[in-house]
């Protein structure tokens, strides 16, 4: 048994929100310059250059990458030998988020009631998503996401008969009507099996993985392959506007499910893959 | 090439724009995005005095991030500007100019841009921290309840947009899609 004061957990969780939000993270990075590298189009390097030189006003002046500092998306990955003290952990989390927000210059994008729709002004509460593992570790996943993505995102549930084709299509048909206003190039999230509530963050998992790196399972690397090749043969390109890079990558995210159904969710990101972890 | 504009010069000249100019405008933009939309349509509807003179005036969907001291405005990239279209044409009836956003809109635009002789352009979204090195200065003018979703006047030199629809009914989005 090991035992971490809640306290350090928001002191993490604040600083983790910070950085995030301030730095592009280095697979992204490759994956942007690979891009450039593969555009012709004047106005696809254009903006993949605008990007990249974003990066670095960010990172050299501490401030965020993007105005939409997101929704917090915190994974957390808690040794079950662990012994939190102090505050709840959810508490703890929070007062960390709200902490990072208010003190790193960062916008506070969430209200209180989805109708009502005042300001929380903290960007409080966090989407907290908790997973036991073996160990006495807690390994923390700070990513901020954004609102014009979420908007993008979508859910099916799919017959079993339907299968690999129905998904292929499921997400050709939702980056041609989403992807434009979602920032491209988009890195794309796909979630397959679980059940309805868990396939979206099956998704927004699948997000988690380096940009560039391949799933253990050959036959979904091959899936993933196929499924970005129709992707930027859709040609929407930088922003909208045309190139061969319509995504940086797709990442397929797959759980045991019932025998009468195939959920399928889409988690759409921009190229603006934010994402930060630290280990306490 | 990018052609430079002053946001003056801009709207006097907004007919002879056309999709697919890249452009570098300096002078004053408005902040606006969808609570301020709502309220602005609201103001309208009951005959009420805005808080701001819409004549002429460009308008850009962005909810800036707070300024760090000694900056002039915090990050400010463009928000998604579909979600504003169904305020569109109501805004550019009380003599909106031009509006700048992300990605793109209804058909409603399309059509309201040519009634009304307005443009809609793009900026890159996601660059938030290099565009706002753009801001020399920014103010609330209005709406300052609203937290992020005020509306700020915002002080810019050559900030880079490129026009998607202009006054003749061409669309950007529509050339780059018959384009593959």
């Amino acid at each position: 048994m090991r035992t971490i004061p809640a306290a350090e957990i928001t002191e993490t969780v604040a600083r983790l929100c910070q950085q995030a939000n301030y730095l592009l993270p280095q697979d992204v990075r490759a994956a942007l310059t690979k891009a450039l590298h593969k555009e012709e189009s004047p106005r696809a390097r254009e903006i993949l250059t605008q990007i990249s030189d974003n990066a670095h006003v960010a990172q050299e002046r501490s401030i965020a990458l993007c105005q939409d500092t997101g929704i917090a998306e915190i994974f957390l990955n808690l040794g079950q030998d662990v012994h939190i003290e102090g505050d709840l952990l959810q508490d703890a989390v929070n007062k960390g988020v709200a902490l990072g927000y208010t003190m790193g210059y960062l916008r506070t994008s969430i209200v209180a009631d989805p109708l009502d729709r005042v300001n929380t002004n903290d960007n409080t509460p966090a989407q907290l998503t908790i997973a036991i593992v073996p160990g006495d570790r807690l390994e923390i996943v700070v990513l901020p996401k954004g609102g014009g993505t979420e908007n993008a995102s979508a859910l099916r549930m799919f017959p079993p008969s339907a299968g690999w084709p129905a998904i292929v299509e499921f997400v050709l048909e939702t980056v041609r009507e989403k992807g434009i206003n979602s920032c491209p190039p988009l890195v794309v999230g796909v979630g397959i099996g679980g059940s309805f509530s868990a396939v979206g963050k099956l998704a927004k998992t699948a997000l988690l993985r380096p940009v560039g790196s391949a799933p253990a399972d050959g036959a979904y690397a091959a899936r993933e392959r196929e499924l970005l090749d129709a992707v930027n043969a859709l040609g929407i390109g930088p922003m909208g506007l045309g190139g061969r890079t319509t995504a940086l990558a797709v990442h397929i995210a797959h759980a045991p499910c019932h025998i009468a159904c195939l959920p399928v969710a889409i988690a759409m990101h921009c190229h603006s893959l934010r994402r930060m972890t630290e280990t306490i | 090439m990018a052609l430079s504009f002053a946001i003056s010069e801009f709207v006097q000249q907004i007919t002879s724009i056309r999709a697919g100019d890249d452009l570098l405008l300096s002078g004053t933009l408005f902040t606006a995005r969808d609570a301020a939309h709502k309220r602005l349509a609201q103001l309208i509807a009951d005959k009420q005095l805005l808080p701001l003179e819409l004549a002429n005036t460009v308008i850009y969907y962005c909810g800036p991030a707070p300024a760090r001291p000694g900056d002039a405005v915090g990050p400010c990239g463009p928000t998604t500007s579909t979600r504003m279209d169904p305020y569109t044409p109501l805004l550019l009836s009380q003599g909106v100019r031009a509006t700048i956003g992300k990605g793109k809109r209804s058909a409603s635009i399309t059509d309201a841009c040519r009634t009304y002789q307005a443009v809609y352009c793009v900026a890159t979204g996601g660059v938030a921290a290099l565009l706002s090195r753009k801001v020399k200065r920014s103010e609330i003018v209005a709406f300052a309840d609203l937290g992020p979703e005020a509306i700020w006047r915002l002080e810019v030199v050559d900030f880079p947009v490129t026009v998607a629809l202009d006054s003749q009914g061409n669309d950007l989005f529509r050339a780059s899609e018959a384009g593959h």
